[in-house]
């Protein structure tokens, strides 16, 4: 590759990327995220290009230096979000998305699409018998407004030559050339954006505060430690875009004058950490990252550092901590990670999404980022929509957006027959929302309100065969496996508060538990050193206030309203269904099934363990749940 | 030092890494891959080359869950138990699991040293939940038949060498 020397040398590779790039009119874009690849999307690929090699059509996997005609591109592209219906294939020019795409299905989509340009309509998206055979038209897409995931789905996530050709790295050009680095962190203030790892502290305040520091060695942290299960946001914007986030921290370096930069990535993200190395491979080859950055006297360098599977470490001072080579142990604040952080140094630390948003602040000002949302929360919000729900996937939406739009419009209702019950917002750290709450705009402000937050983003919606005594158990057990272990009230609190929780579930729930576990939680969050263990109790409180007769069934009628806490069901055989074929009992661990052949069976609920064995196994349906 | 241990290829990696005390983590992980866990000779090994106590390096292989000082299974079953995978059903996935092959929540590595059953809290494949993984392969949307399948499977890769 080439190295680029000046500010020219930037322009005219990128007039030539971009000349390669349009030339490429025909193109296969297969979504390379971890849930595709997990159904097969690198089969897929390698099958495609055997195909059409064996069609004698030319396919270029990577973009080639001049542009010439009749190439059919083939791209590993970043996530697009459809998750559900991954495999995911995406056809250009026609803009068209195949969804399920299996290995069988190469041959035709090589024949009838990139051949004969034909739209094939088994693999297009169907819902309520309309067939939306372009990506853009699908309702799941139609409604939400991607700027962080822009490219995501659009550009080879392996090669920065695609980013620089639909104009990568302008901002950073414009920073360094144009721009002081109070203009940069001013542009960055003016905006509003506020950091997105959960707290939506302002970022351009947290760079003034941190460029202000009398230390002249600064660093540049990114948290990608991203560990509130059933969030994937940040995952898919390294994996997919990973030079977006490269040059947001390039542009904060700038500003705040430090030139070492560190991605701290989620040991369970193997393949970010491999996208990532790989830009950054790429970004120092030509000249972008390393030392006399594009010919100036600017440098900056980035380091990766994987995790070790410890979620405090989504702490600052835990992060900086587990970057030194220490236990990722939270410190007691002030000073704060600007003026102390990592090796004592004045650190700025964001979130991966962050530092994404930076890119287009400078190249499209703050005005323009400010017109989009709430005034207070600008800007749009990438969340991963998971659980009971249909269309299961990463979206980005406005801030502002209602959870009613999210949840039935954009993720397309209920999954199955179930009906929506409530939706845990911000992890193990946030609180469930219900019904009620549905029409709050989703931004920072609005939630704190109601006692919830965004937190990084992950949104589990729950139906109505959902226990929300058990959903507290699981994430009180989540936090309790996650405490650090530094400061007792979060060490020992939660223990005790996990204990009574699984007393109630376990159908041993005594007067007063619902009460004590309100003191301790009061406690806890009091005095609890780190947001770990100040917010450790908000899913137990939010359930209890939401659903506090789920809590009273369980413990003072032993019945688990939802059916799902196997402890508090007694399975029963309806005489009338049932055939007596003895299957049933043939199937049951313990012979609590007795019965003679061709009369209904029983069941000895003293003997009965509860494993539900004889309810799958029974082929007339007539085990019933009680 | 233990003189039956080979140190090399603990050599190689602190090569890669060098000493400072900022590269304990890496060093770790590098070690952990190669063995499949840590091994006790390591400890002093490690502090007498990098030059700091060996309780600082227990202290941080025992602070992540990641690291384990026993040696684990060929096949590294992790079954995540994320909230998507959670309210779609993973614990009858990871029941299942122990089941086919004698383990529990204490035992998680079979006596034979070629099955490890762990929990993950997400591996951020929610979309394809309830998911797990075998050395680091994601098999997606699982059941309680697909896993009792897998496993077979599995095992008859054992027998078939």
């Amino acid at each position: 590759m080439v190295k680029l020397n000046s500010r020219e040398d930037l322009i005219k590779f990128r007039e030539r990327c971009a000349q390669a790039f349009n030339s490429e009119t025909k193109k296969i874009l297969i979504c390379g995220g971890t849930g595709c690849v997990a159904g097969g999307a690198l089969e897929i690929r390698d099958k495609l290009k055997a195909l059409m090699e064996a069609e004698g059509l030319t396919c270029e996997v990577e973009l080639a230096d001049e542009p010439h005609k009749d190439v059919v591109g083939l791209k590993t592209s970043g996530c697009h979000g459809f998750c559900e219906m991954g495999p995911l294939v995406r056809i250009e020019p026609q803009g068209w998305l195949y969804i399920k795409v299996k290995l069988e299905d190469c041959e035709e989509i090589i024949s009838k699409t990139v051949i004969a340009g034909e739209c094939i309509d088994r693999l297009s998206y169907k819902q309520n018998g309309v067939t939306y055979a372009k990506q853009e038209e699908i309702p799941f897409y139609k409604k939400q407004t991607r700027l962080v995931l822009e490219h995501c789905g659009h550009i080879n996530a392996l090669s920065i030559r695609e980013y620089i050709a639909i104009g990568g790295y302008s901002a950073l050009e414009k920073c360094l050339f144009e721009m002081t680095p109070d203009e940069i962190i001013d542009e960055v203030t003016n905006s509003n954006l506020r950091g997105r790892g959960g707290g939506g502290f302002p970022a351009g305040k947290k760079w003034k505060s941190c460029q202000k520091q009398k230390d002249p060695e600064k660093y540049i942290v990114c948290n990608g430690d991203e560990g509130d299960p059933g969030a994937f946001m940040d995952r898919s914007i390294m994996e997919g875009d990973p030079n977006r986030l490269i040059e947001g921290m390039m542009i904060s370096g700038l500003g705040i004058g430090s030139s070492e930069g560190y991605i701290y990535v989620r040991a369970e993200y193997p393949l970010a950490v491999e996208r990532l190395q790989n830009a950054i491979a790429q970004a120092e080859e030509i000249g972008i990252l390393g030392d006399n950055i594009l010919g100036t006297d600017k440098s900056f360098h980035i380091h990766i550092n994987r995790g070790a599977g410890a979620f405090v470490c989504g702490e600052g001072s835990a992060l900086t901590q587990s970057i030194e080579g220490k236990r990722g142990m939270p410190r007691v604040k002030p000073p704060r990670t600007v003026e102390h952080g990592l090796f004592d140094k004045p650190t700025n630390l964001n979130n991966v999404e962050t530092y994404a948003n930076v890119p287009s602040i400078i190249l499209n000002g703050a005005d323009w980022y400010r017109s989009i949302g709430p005034e207070n929360s600008p800007g749009t919000k990438a969340f991963a929509l998971t659980g009971n729900i249909n269309n299961t996937g990463l979206i980005e939406v406005p801030m502002g957006t209602t959870l009613r739009e999210v949840i039935f419009d954009v993720g397309g209702g209920m999954r199955g027959d179930g009906k929506f019950k409530a939706v845990q917002i911000g992890g193990p750290s946030g609180g469930c929302l219900t019904e009620k709450d549905l029409d709050i705009p989703l931004d920072f402000d609005s939630l704190k309100k109601v006692g919830a937050m965004i937190g990084s983003g992950g949104l589990v919606v729950m139906d109505d065969h959902t226990c929300m005594v058990e959903v507290a158990r699981f994430f009180m057990n989540f936090t309790q496996n996650e405490s650090c272990g530094k400061c007792v009230p979060c060490r020992e609190g939660t223990k005790r508060m996990l204990e009574i929780l699984e007393r109630i579930v376990a159908g041993n729930g005594k007067d007063g538990d619902i009460e004590l576990l309100e003191e301790l939680a009061d406690t806890i969050s009091n005095i609890s050193l780190c947001g770990l263990g100040k917010s450790a109790p908000s899913p137990v409180i939010s359930t209890i206030a939401n659903f506090r007769d789920e809590y009273e069934a369980h413990i003072y009628d032993k019945k688990c309203p939802a059916g799902q806490c196997k402890k508090l069901v007694n399975y029963t055989i309806d005489a009338d269904l049932c055939k007596g074929c003895s299957k049933c009992a043939r199937n049951c661990p313990v012979n609590a099934i007795t019965g003679v052949i061709k009369s209904p069976y029983t069941i000895d609920q003293n003997k009965c363990i509860k494993c539900g064995a004889c309810v799958s196994n029974c082929p007339f349906k007539a085990i019933k749940e009680v | 030092m233990n003189e039956n241990f080979d140190y090399r290829p603990i050599d190689e990696i602190l090569e890669v890494h060098g000493t400072k005390p900022k590269a304990i983590i890496a060093i770790l992980q590098d070690i952990q891959e190669k063995y499949n866990y840590l091994p006790a000779e390591i400890f002093p090994y490690l502090a007498a080359k990098m030059k700091f106590g060996e309780a600082r390096i227990y202290g941080v292989a025992t602070f992540y869950e990641n690291f384990s000082l026993e040696p684990k299974g060929k096949y590294i079953i992790r079954c995540c138990d994320g909230t998507a995978c959670h309210v779609r059903g993973s614990t009858p996935i990871l029941t299942q699991l122990y089941d086919e092959l004698n383990l529990s929540e204490t035992k998680h590595t079979t006596d034979d040293l070629m099955f490890t059953v762990e929990t993950v809290s997400c591996l951020g494949a929610c979309g394809l939940a309830p998911v797990i993984t075998v050395n680091g392969k994601v098999y997606p949307a699982m059941t309680p038949v697909k896993v009792a399948e897998l496993i077979k499977e599995l095992k008859e890769e054992i027998t078939n060498g």
